[in-house]
């Protein structure tokens, strides 16, 4: 039986989020100080919920894994956040940024939820701004924006390349000020370990101090998950390092099911691996795609002769360029949405017109030659420069372009050594965010109840495809503006219900159960190291679960995935103490989560006989190469049961999608 | 191919078990480093080569490796993230060092970040500076004002960002011979002192978070500049002018 209820609130669809918020339960300001609530993660959902709802009264336990909630991965964003805010007057308005969200997702979310994200979103840049954080702004002292992909108005705020950071550290010291106040006790180097369920509600979580190495228990009457998402599953990603599934994996393993694994979002404007030795991948904003144009040789040769050194891009003339997305898709030209430019690279790469010298041959040109002499000669008219050389104006060009991105050209060259003002960046497909996640209500609780889950870590509003700025968006959207009214409905039950012992067996068991993990990984005679077997499970997912998904592929993923994990489970050595801090242990724990992930990530890929976003069945393609959809038997969203250790036997229950108030139609961006 | 050029290198490492134990300097050789390599995969690579060894690993902090998150660290032949400017140390290069060369590696230094383990320090301190003071007190009911209906100056947003920019890694204390950490309290205090919100409470903040810098043990700034010079995000040492500004005629209308 699926335990998939929605909560859809009744009512047209722009008044929903309104008479829910009028209907709700409350928790009078006076009772607040009885409930204790736990959140992991202090990103931006974490990190916004955890200030408000301390602001609101509640107890508030945080948790991060880094040293300080400040480095959580949303301050690596860079290019902007949405809101419909119509400052430009072309055209934006609350409709038009839900039906773009619900399109650029492939029509595989909620209208209900995309909807009421685009209500709020206008609120969040008010609230950014009044926490200080310095956005971009015109000379009439206005906010500035500017575009993003799969868009055709002006809607993305921005403080430079540093959007992310600049929210995140807004959401911080929004915490930081609670924290002053005593409202939010902060827990850095804690890792959660595992859920505690009473008499089937969340009650707490099992944490390790992972500098002591102490295993603790701490007890609350909700649990917030804001534990972000699970692109490390491919070893190679742009995300932190630490980044980690196990908090969403812990409370899928304790009864919350896990919807739409298969949905990553490949970025399309990353640095190319360079090689072996490789950790990490660096993501060139999106933004950036404003500005460049992106393109490869039209002639073969060409692009064997830059690979091989003898040709440099800047040789080789214009009509020997293909600029493959302004070719393909005329109308958004280089901003197409980031599944169909990145699908667009590998094409063009697996065609042999790669441009990039490394073991694949991977990477394709951002330029922004034209984009330099265009500014220039705007900057020249305006300052009255008459006559201009070709030299000023690239002068003046490649100040605005400075302006705009400089921190991006910075940290390109010293990672590539190349200097991107003089010749185009380098750039390829890379693992960036996952759509997918634990499924919520509209409330944005788990199956299981006084579980919620924000930002990344759910499955919830960006469907398919995760259109540029959007993540920022709905992190800020879910912390400060969902949650803290949809919790006070299930927390209105909980005030005389008094603190939450933590001597009972639930919290014995889970405890026991991290313990005796922790005693086999340091124990086990293994042979090779935690990397090993990431690195191993990041090659399968990269190649059979990555930008083009085959049946045959999936098939074979699913078993070696599998084969993986038993060797792990044999052969993995984990030095060092239980004491103190252990940082392979810390990897031995996330690694195991992952190889049952990229499983059933593999399983829910091949259950869905189409391609919608960011899952490219290439067995279901148009002859020209574009995704086909099937909404006939594909529009709901799987969401997956666990059933035990056999992750093949995952139960698969469904919530059918309906659109009332759009029209479901063909994506397309010719 | 990846291995155009590989480095052999011979490495200092300061290890030290926690903080109660006593630390010392280990050399570890490693060969075959991509010049591709970033500073922190090359001690990925000796820490794989420690662990087949059946040795413990080095640790260190690292998180984005995009050099914006803050975490990582490590004094690098006698420098703050190393020999190259403007940079964190995961995005330093091995392309910066030689063939044959001894790198020597040590964690912050500086009183107010005691070690964790090896190369890693507790910076703490800075999120407790931040809770004194480092916020607008605004609430996050979204029930503000239009976001456009205070304008602000191109300028003053341009250099509110420029301030803001800091990332928190502590390489000014960790440069500094006082281990001052004005530089990283000057960001904040400027990145609030240039913008229209949070001005009514300009006072109480700077007020507070000296107080609470001075009572974390950082040292005073004698405007010797190194923090400015190490700073990954070119953190103006003007953000230090202007905090003393503020700080004295905090005092002063205080009286």
């Amino acid at each position: 039986m699926s335990k998939l209820d929605s909560r859809i609130p009744a009512g047209p669809l722009k008044d929903k989020w309104k008479n829910h918020k009028d209907h709700m339960n409350l928790v009078a300001p006076n009772n607040r100080d009885k409930i204790d609530i736990i959140v992991v993660g202090t990103g931006l959902a974490g990190g916004s919920a955890a200030a408000t709802l301390a602001e609101q009264g509640y107890n508030v336990k945080a948790f991060c894994y880094q040293d300080s909630p400040r480095r959580a991965h949303s301050i690596a964003a860079q290019g902007g956040i949405n809101a419909a805010k119509n400052y430009q007057g072309d055209g934006d308005s609350t409709y038009r940024l839900f039906y773009d969200t619900i399109k650029g997702g492939d029509y595989r979310a909620r209208e209900a939820n995309v909807y009421r994200l685009a209500e709020v979103s206008a609120n969040i840049i008010d609230q950014c701004v009044a926490q200080g954080v310095p956005f971009g702004r015109d000379y009439g002292g206005q906010l500035d924006n500017r575009s993003f992909g799969g868009v055709q108005v002006k809607r993305t705020f921005y403080a430079k390349g540093q959007t992310g950071q600049q929210l995140l550290l807004g959401a911080y010291s929004a915490m930081s000020r609670q924290i002053g106040k005593g409202r939010i006790k902060m827990y850095n180097r804690h890792e959660m370990m595992d859920l505690v369920i009473v008499d089937g509600k969340a009650r707490g979580i099992i944490a390790r101090n992972l500098v002591t190495g102490e295993v603790e228990r701490h007890s609350a009457h909700a649990v917030v998950i804001a534990s972000g998402g699970y692109g490390n599953v491919y070893f190679l990603s742009t995300n932190a390092m630490g980044s980690n599934v196990s908090a969403a994996w812990k409370i899928h393993k304790k009864g919350a099911y896990f919807a739409n694994p298969c949905y990553v979002q490949i970025h399309p404007t990353c640095i190319p691996v360079h090689g072996t030795q490789q950790s990490k991948l660096t993501l060139m904003s999106e933004s950036l795609r404003n500005s460049g144009r992106i393109w490869v040789p039209k002639k073969i040769e060409d692009s064997v002769a830059i690979r091989e050194g003898k040709l440099r891009p800047e040789n080789i003339k214009e009509e020997d360029r293909d600029y493959y997305l302004e070719r393909r898709y005329p109308a958004f030209g280089n901003l197409v949405p980031r599944d169909v430019a990145s699908r667009a690279a590998k094409e063009r790469c697996d065609a042999g017109f790669g441009i990039e010298n490394n073991d694949t041959k991977e990477g394709v040109y951002l330029d922004f030659s034209t984009e330099i002499m265009k500014k220039g000669k705007e900057a020249a008219i305006e300052k009255h420069i008459h006559n201009p050389t070709d030299q000023q104006i690239y002068d003046l060009g490649k100040q605005w372009v400075e302006e705009k991105y400089g921190n991006l050209f910075v940290m390109y060259e010293k990672i590539t050594a190349d200097d991107p003002y003089k010749t185009p960046m380098k750039i390829y497909p890379a693992v960036h965010y996952t759509m997918g996640g634990v499924w919520v209500d509209y409330n944005l609780q788990s199956t299981i109840p006084g579980c919620f889950v924000i930002g990344e870590a759910n499955f919830s509003d960006h469907g398919a495809n995760r259109l540029g700025a959007s993540a920022l968006m709905q992190g800020l959207a879910d912390g400060y503006f969902v949650l803290p009214y949809t919790i006070a409905d299930y927390l209105s039950a909980d005030i005389r219900t008094g603190a939450i012992p933590t001597g009972t067996s639930s919290f014995d068991e889970a405890e026991k159960g991290i313990k005796d993990k922790i005693d086999f990984f340091l124990n086990n005679k293994g042979t090779h190291s935690v990397d090993h077997f990431h690195k191993k499970l990041g090659h399968i997912m990269w190649n059979k679960v990555g930008m083009g998904r085959t049946p045959e592929g999936l098939r074979e993923a699913i078993k070696e995935i599998e084969e993986v994990r038993n060797d792990f489970w044999k052969n993995v050595k984990v030095p060092g103490e239980r004491e103190g801090m252990n940082t392979e242990l810390e990897k031995a724990f996330r690694v195991a989560d992952f190889l049952e992930l990229g499983q059933l990530m593999a399983i829910d890929a091949l259950h869905r006989n189409e391609s919608c976003g960011g899952h490219f069945r290439e067995d279901h393609s148009t002859p020209d190469g574009e995704a086909e959809r099937d909404d006939v038997n594909y529009k709901y969203v799987g969401a997956w049961e666990y059933q035990g250790n056999d992750i093949n036997a995952e139960v698969l229950h469904k919530e059918e999608l309906i659109y009332d108030n759009i029209e479901v139609k063909t994506r397309s961006y010719k | 191919m990846s291995a155009k050029k590989g480095l052999h290198l011979t490495l200092k490492i300061w290890r030290q078990k926690n903080n109660k134990s006593k630390g010392q300097f280990e050399t570890y050789k490693i060969s075959d480093v991509s010049t591709d390599s970033s500073f922190l995969e090359m001690l990925d690579i000796l820490n794989e080569n420690l662990i087949n060894e059946g040795k413990e690993p080095i640790a260190f902090d690292h998180d984005c490796r995009e050099g914006i998150c803050g975490m990582c660290s490590l004094y690098i032949n006698g420098r703050a993230h190393g020999p190259d400017t403007g940079i964190t140390t995961c995005q330093l290069h091995m392309r910066m060092f030689k063939d044959g060369e001894t790198i020597v590696i040590e964690p912050w230094r500086s009183a107010a970040f005691p070690v964790i383990k090896d190369l890693m320090v507790d910076r703490s301190a800075f999120d407790r500076v931040m809770a004194a003071g480092g916020f607008v007190s605004v609430n996050t009911s979204g029930n503000t004002l239009d976001a456009n209906a205070i304008p602000v100056p191109k300028e003053d947003a341009d250099r509110a960002m420029d301030a803001a920019a800091c990332i928190g890694c502590g390489a000014c204390v960790a440069t500094c011979k006082n281990g001052s950490a004005m530089l990283f309290v000057g960001a904040k205090v400027s990145q609030f002192a240039l913008l229209p919100q949070g001005r009514v409470e300009a006072k109480r903040r700077v007020l507070n978070m000296v107080k609470a810098m001075d009572e974390e043990g950082f040292g005073n700034c004698s405007n010797t500049g190194a923090c400015e010079i190490e700073c990954p995000k070119g953190i103006s040492l003007e953000n230090i002018a202007r905090m003393n500004r503020e700080y004295m005629a905090a005092l002063v209308d205080q009286g």
